[in-house]
């Protein structure tokens, strides 16, 4: 997998030779520009620098590595740093850029936990907050229904992902043994089958 | 009491269980660092994580507070790496074996069936924190309103989260 790093993946037409190996330094400052920047989710930024500014991975790629970086555990944000860091540069390449993207968000939160510390219970403070929870409620439901559209293929899946609802919310099931339960029955309903060519020519 | 150790291990934990996202863990991580360890409290976590979507990044930093709290500046860097060092190495293995993996034939099957499962925790870490966020009307009708206004328009979702804190201020003070 390392001789994609001495080959660009697109050429674009005024390729210079600098575009050939991507030096660390760059990838780290390139992982950095995105985790400062990156405000309201992370995924069209990673997209907008990597595939049309930098060019070092193209859009098919781009869309292959989010899907594998969503089945792992993980962030996504962080799993396309590691991917796209092992493609450009390999291990050094991947820590370069997930240092990079955390850096900037982590210490702003290190910051902000030590302020909400000292003036979270201000009153002012309690109501803003209880506004950007219930606001922070409405942006995951939009991931929700946004991975939705994108990751079911089949209408059945609605019934493992209320499977796992209910096993999390009702039946108070851990998170790791819903995970195994579910994802098993899941992963075997959509177990490769033999015959699948001949039925989706049907 | 010397509380590395323990950051390390509960995070590590919570760490492999982001599958589709980070909202997929607060379950756990409600039992683990509010009930178990009592290092914050419910409503704390909360909103820890809300203001955390307006920073920029990986969604998930917050951890860093909750490090720092239990056990200083240096637990602010073991939770970090903690939390996100198992699961990078795992996207790197996966990252080296792909061309192989590609190949496999349970690979789809694995993505597929995944795919419901972990909308399915995010959507059970949702509700675990609405259970402590949604008190009333007003605070139902700005979840509700960000979800329709982010169905309709193109807004970046980190100016809602400031707009709800904003609203917060004028609708939800204590009288």
């Amino acid at each position: 997998m390392n001789n994609a790093a001495t080959k660009p993946l697109l050429e674009p037409l005024n390729a210079t030779a600098s575009q050939a190996v991507v030096s660390i330094w760059r990838i780290f400052l390139e992982f950095l520009t995105i985790g400062a920047t990156s405000f309201g989710g992370v995924v069209p930024y990673l997209r907008e620098s990597l595939v049309a500014r930098r060019q070092w991975i193209d859009d098919r790629q781009f869309v292959e590595m989010l899907s594998i970086s969503q089945s792992l555990p993980g962030l996504n944000a962080t799993n396309m740093a590691i991917l796209v860091g092992e493609k450009l540069r390999g291990a050094l390449g991947s820590v370069a850029a997930i240092v990079g993207i955390g850096l900037p968000g982590s210490i702003i939160m290190a910051i902000v936990g030590v302020f909400y510390r000292q003036h979270g219970d201000h009153a002012w403070a309690t109501a803003a907050l209880k506004g950007v929870a219930a606001a922070a409620i409405g942006l995951i439901l939009f991931t929700v229904v946004q991975l939705s559209k994108k990751s079911l293929t089949q209408r059945f899946d609605f019934v493992f992902m209320a499977l796992t609802v209910i096993a999390v919310n009702r039946l108070h099931q851990s998170v790791p043994r819903t995970l195994i339960g579910v994802g098993i029955m899941a992963v075997l309903f959509h177990r490769p089958r033999p015959a699948e060519k001949q039925a989706g020519a049907r | 009491m010397n509380q590395i150790p323990t950051l390390i291990r509960v995070f590590a934990y919570l760490s492999l269980l982001t599958v589709g996202g980070g909202m997929a863990a607060f379950p756990e991580m409600k039992i683990l660092t509010v009930e178990v360890h009592h290092w914050l409290t419910f409503p704390q976590l909360i909103h820890l994580y809300s203001v955390g979507q307006m920073a920029p990044g990986p969604n998930m930093m917050m951890i860093v507070s909750i490090g720092e709290w239990a056990g200083g500046w240096l637990g602010g860097v073991v939770t970090l790496l903690a939390f996100f060092g198992p699961t990078a190495v795992l996207a790197f293995v996966v990252a080296r074996l792909w061309k192989r993996l590609e190949k496999w034939r349970w690979r789809k099957s694995i993505q597929e069936g995944l795919a419901p499962v972990s909308i399915g925790l995010l959507l059970a870490g949702c509700f675990t924190m609405a259970r402590g966020v949604i008190s009333g009307l007003e605070t139902a009708a700005v979840a509700v309103g960000v979800l329709l206004i982010l169905l309709q328009y193109k807004v970046n979702p980190a100016l809602l989260v400031l707009a709800g804190g904003i609203l917060g201020i004028f609708s939800l003070m204590p009288k």
